[in-house]
């Protein structure tokens, strides 16, 4: 038995298959005993929630797509035919359509969940890039999904975002009539829609694994933002992790399930029950609420293919955002004005999402453009400064002081790195 | 989770003199676990139902259930095949001879007994109709034309495995451990019977 694995567990069936595949060696180190920083907040929630909000997609997507008919002369009925014909064909579509919604909640609040507290900065650089990579790809499948129901806006929706490309000098017409796959969007484009929108979920998942991996190599960051000194600094994944995150579970499926139950087309535009009319452009064509920062970037650019390169530019930023904070200090705890100033920046996000629900006319024109150039500032101008001149607070020598001198009193002995004892 | 010593270090500390002794009881944790995993087998469980469910007929399909045949060009001897909720439905207009076969047969003859009268409708001995799928394992059996080969007993003969059914559409040889099944049907008048 040279090179086997040699497994520690008792029961026998899991040792045998242990010592061939130690997939129970590696969930227990991984899940189980994973040493983790001890002073999480209820943020560090959110990592777990994406998962089974993932799992939620695709399980909700598979059964949706049992019944569903990626032709343009049967796809807008096959939906009508899941919502009253199909057994529970309305509830599957409304946990997936809200899911979408659920999902990009759940995603913005992590990504500012690792701004607020520097989980970009290394280590976690790469971690990060996948983070952005999983934001994109989720983008894409949200959108391609959105055209399947073939509504007004899946039509209409679909043909102003593939026309994006057509801003590109030379190349761009050529491009959009190959994403077509005709003169127009028809037939084979939601052919092809349909195979991504199964496809890309699985991708998802894919560098969901290289991301978690990469978390695991680096290990997970904290709300002070510094580094774990000694295994007092943590606690073992499981059971103080498991049943932290199940908190947060039930408050999400709590919030998910009322939603779903109560007001299922509350974050859904109605004129996506209008079959597609290739012929007429609805009055007011507006993205799904999570693409509306976005597309006000885009209009507020007067340029075709300078709106087009700001609003790609807005996400590629993400990527480099590791290299453009200067700042060694990751936690905003103690930067006191990126502390403020993060907030303002969030503050330019939200701004951006309500010029994006309203007509460009007026006041929106103006708000749009200072909360595309602040968007922008931030990331080029304030970060890379800030860093230089920003007089950090002091820093706590370890993640056990402060958690000791806010009255803890001393933590039991067992709750270090060692495994709890089963009982 | 933190064990008793620690609480009893801890109490101590305080001064708190422990009421009484804490002792470990191992039914009531396992009452605990069970409850746990019942808890939780009922609620996969109310997940699970909603999506094995929409796999079942939807209420479309289920709404597509009747069919009138007219037997008007139905000749004496001939039978033939309709379609009703995707099943092939053979409705045969039977000669005085093969009704006199099904009727005479005794019941210790048959694999699965059946008269020939309750598969048929009262005054309308002519007429059999069956569902045209082989009990074996679905093949649809042939005989409908007087010209086929209808097998031994002159009913249908499965061409998949040799099942053979007599002009009553009972097994009478072969694999198949069924007779072939009677539709619900009902006359709307001599000449037209309405399925499902
Ligand atoms: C990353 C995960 C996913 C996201 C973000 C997502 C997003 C969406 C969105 C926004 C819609 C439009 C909902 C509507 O307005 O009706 C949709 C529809 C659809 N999705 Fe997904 N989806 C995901 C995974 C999947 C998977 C794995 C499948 C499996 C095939 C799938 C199958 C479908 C089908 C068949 C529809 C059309 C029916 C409908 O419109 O309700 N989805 N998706
Ligand atoms: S299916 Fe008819 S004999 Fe096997």
């Amino acid at each position: 038995m040279a090179g086997l694995h040699k497994s520690e567990f008792a029961n026998p069936v899991v040792n045998w298959v242990d010592t061939r595949l130690p997939i129970f060696t590696f969930m227990q180190k991984e899940y189980g005993t994973f040493p983790t920083p001890k002073n999480f907040n209820y943020l560090w929630n959110f990592g777990a929630l994406l998962m089974v909000n993932l799992m939620i997609m695709i399980v909700t997507g598979i059964f949706l797509a049992m019944n569903y008919q990626p032709n343009v002369a049967t796809a807008f009925d096959s939906v009508q035919h899941i919502m009253r014909d199909v057994n529970y064909g309305w509830l599957l579509r409304y946990v997936h359509q809200n899911g979408a919604s659920m999902f990009f909640i759940v995603v913005f609040i992590h990504i500012f969940r690792g701004m607020y507290y520097g989980s970009y900065k290394a280590p976690r650089e790469l971690l990060w890039m996948f983070g952005v990579t999983l934001l994109l790809l989720m983008m894409a499948t949200a959108f391609m999904g959105y055209v399947l129901p073939w509504g007004q806006m899946s039509y209409w929706g679909a043909t102003v975002i593939t026309n994006l490309f057509s801003a590109f000098p030379i190349v761009g017409g050529p491009i959009v009539t190959w994403l077509w796959g005709g003169f127009s969007v028809d037939n084979p484009t939601l052919n092809r829609f349909f195979s991504l929108h199964y496809l890309l979920p699985f991708v998802i998942t894919g560098v969901s694994f290289l991301h978690v991996a990469a978390l695991h190599i680096t290990g997970s960051n904290n709300p002070l933002g510094i580094d774990v000194k000694s295994p007092q600094d943590t606690l073992p994944f499981h059971p103080y992790y498991t049943a932290k995150d199940s908190v947060g579970l039930c408050v999400y499926l709590l919030v998910f399930a009322l939603i779903v139950f109560f007001a299922p087309g509350m974050l859904g535009d109605p004129l996506n029950s209008v079959p597609a009319n290739p012929l007429q452009t609805p009055a007011e064509i507006v993205p799904e609420w999570y693409f509306l920062p976005f597309y006000a970037i885009l209009r507020s650019v007067p340029s075709k293919l300078g709106g087009v390169l700001m609003m790609f530019g807005s996400i590629a930023v993400l990527f480099v955002l590791p290299w453009l904070d200067t700042s060694k200090i990751r936690s905003a705890r103690f930067r006191p004005v990126y502390r403020q100033l993060i907030w303002v920046w969030v503050l330019s996000v939200i701004v951006l999402g309500m010029v994006g629900g309203h007509r460009p006319e007026g006041i929106w024109v103006v708000l749009g453009r200072v909360a595309t150039a602040y968007y922008f500032l931030h990331f080029l101008v304030i970060l890379p400064v800030l860093g230089k001149l920003e007089r950090p607070l002091p820093l706590p020598e370890s993640i056990s002081r402060p958690v000791l001198s806010l009255g803890g009193g001393p933590l039991p002995g067992g709750a270090t790195a060692k495994p709890m004892e089963k009982v | 989770m933190a064990d008793t010593s620690v609480v009893a270090r801890d109490m101590a500390n305080l001064g708190i003199a422990p009421a009484k002794t804490h002792v470990a009881d191992p039914t009531k944790r396992d009452f605990l676990k069970l409850i746990q995993l019942a808890g939780a087998a009922i609620g996969v469980g109310a997940i699970a139902w909603p999506f094995i469910n929409s796999m079942n007929p939807s209420k479309d399909v289920l709404a597509v259930s009747s069919l009138e045949v007219d037997l008007t060009p139905i000749v004496v001897g001939q039978g033939i095949t309709v379609l009703w909720r995707g099943k092939p439905i053979f409705v045969r207009h039977r000669t005085p001879k093969e009704i006199e076969e099904a009727t005479s047969v005794t019941m210790a003859q048959l694999s699965d007994p059946a008269t020939d009268a309750s598969r048929t409708q009262p005054g309308e001995a002519q007429w059999i109709v069956l569902v045209g799928i082989c009990t074996h394992l679905g093949c649809i059996p042939v005989g409908n034309k007087p010209t086929d080969a209808r097998g031994e007993w002159g009913g249908w003969f499965c061409p998949c495995h040799g099942s053979q059914y007599d002009t009553s559409g009972r097994v009478r040889h072969g694999p198949a451990p069924a007779n072939l099944a009677v539709p619900p049907y009902a006359f709307e008048s001599p000449t037209k019977i309405k399925i499902g």
